[in-house]
């Protein structure tokens, strides 16, 4: 059961980590003053989540490791976030439509945690949710004035979303350690968040007058449990670790 | 059609019972947007309870050219202020 909840946990702050950092690769290049703020902002939330999140990872395992432990010093396949948080930004739209993507599924993941039999894992959430609701809002919004923009921001948006679609399935798998934290009113069982994501994805797609692809295929969950990661994650590892990696120990 | 987006100029309210406060101005592309990047650049470390926007080309103002007709005048009026006669001691402070 320990073992399940300090998988669990690494899950949802691995998820936050990765694409935290990966927002935080806009800082000083997004195209308008104001987006580089509110994403600098976002990903800080998001990071903020990860280390309430990991926290309680390093105590569950009881090893000792504290949440930088975790983050900086875990190699790739340690790593347990979804392979959708990995993908490289692409184009203002691609990190816009992976973020929209992903902040949907945190709400509405979060929103279910605030229920959590697991006093602790509540408390975060009822924390974190009210951050999710107002990513959600402003993510929401911008694939909708994109999507239904000009012609190229239009291209650009239904492009993104070709690619990411099937990367976002991943959220409702539901393997072993899902069910069993299910069982025992922990965490929601993924795969009954999804009806309802698809209806408001569906819903904001038709606003922005962009299509679902027809995905041949969903990724399998490699992600979560470590399996697989896509090639991106070591590169990433390499800039958000290097520093604890070069000079052990090191702190502020 | 301008590619630029317009500008806005951003007023918070910093807490119950003032008023709200003109803090700078960015742009956006509609109002709705521009009350969320006015969240996002003017009230990261809780400066605000409340956020007004206008757009700029809205807002219409005095011309420095006009100072001297407009502001002048008031300058030798000091009769406009109630400082001409004693207020009892017992209303206490005002």
């Amino acid at each position: 059961m320990a073992d399940a909840l300090f998988e669990t946990l690494l899950r949802l702050g691995d998820n936050t980590l990765i694409l935290g950092h990966r927002v935080s690769e806009w800082c000083g290049h997004a195209p308008v003053l104001e987006e580089d703020i509110a994403l600098a902002n976002t990903a800080l939330d998001l990071l903020g989540q990860t280390s309430l999140w990991l926290e309680y990872a390093g105590e569950i395992e009881g090893a000792g490791r504290s949440a930088d432990d975790l983050a900086f010093l875990r190699d790739a396949w340690d790593f347990h976030n979804v392979l959708l948080v990995e993908l490289p930004n692409g184009d203002f739209g691609q990190t816009v439509m992976r973020q929209y993507l992903f902040d949907q599924f945190n709400l509405m993941n979060l929103r279910a945690l605030t229920g959590s039999t697991d006093n602790r894992i509540a408390e975060i959430a009822e924390k974190a949710v009210k951050e999710a609701a107002y990513h959600v809002d402003r993510s929401r919004g911008t694939v909708v004035g994109l999507g239904d923009g000009t012609a190229e921001s239009h291209e650009r948006m239904q492009a993104a979303l070709n690619i990411l679609w099937p990367y976002a399935l991943e959220l409702f798998i539901t393997d072993d350690t899902d069910a069993d934290m299910a069982k025992a009113g922990v965490i929601p069982d993924p795969k009954t968040l999804e009806a309802d994501y698809r209806a408001t994805i569906e819903a904001t797609l038709a606003e922005a007058t962009l299509t679902l692809p027809d995905a041949h295929f969903g990724h399998r969950g490699s992600g979560k449990d470590g399996r697989m990661h896509t090639e991106h994650l070591g590169h990433i590892l390499t800039q958000m670790q290097w520093l604890q990696r070069a000079y052990p120990g090191q702190a502020w | 059609m301008s590619k630029e987006w317009p500008l806005w100029e951003i007023f918070i309210r910093g807490q119950h019972g003032l008023s709200h406060r003109h803090v700078g101005s960015l742009h956006a592309p509609d109002a709705e947007t521009a009350v969320k990047n006015a969240r996002d650049v003017y009230t990261r470390r809780s400066e605000g309870v409340s956020i007004w926007v206008v757009e700029a080309r809205h807002i219409t103002a005095t011309a420095p050219g006009d100072k001297g007709p407009i502001f002048e005048p008031s300058e030798s009026k000091v009769y406009r202020h109630p400082t001409f006669y004693d207020i009892p001691d017992d209303v206490g402070h005002m």
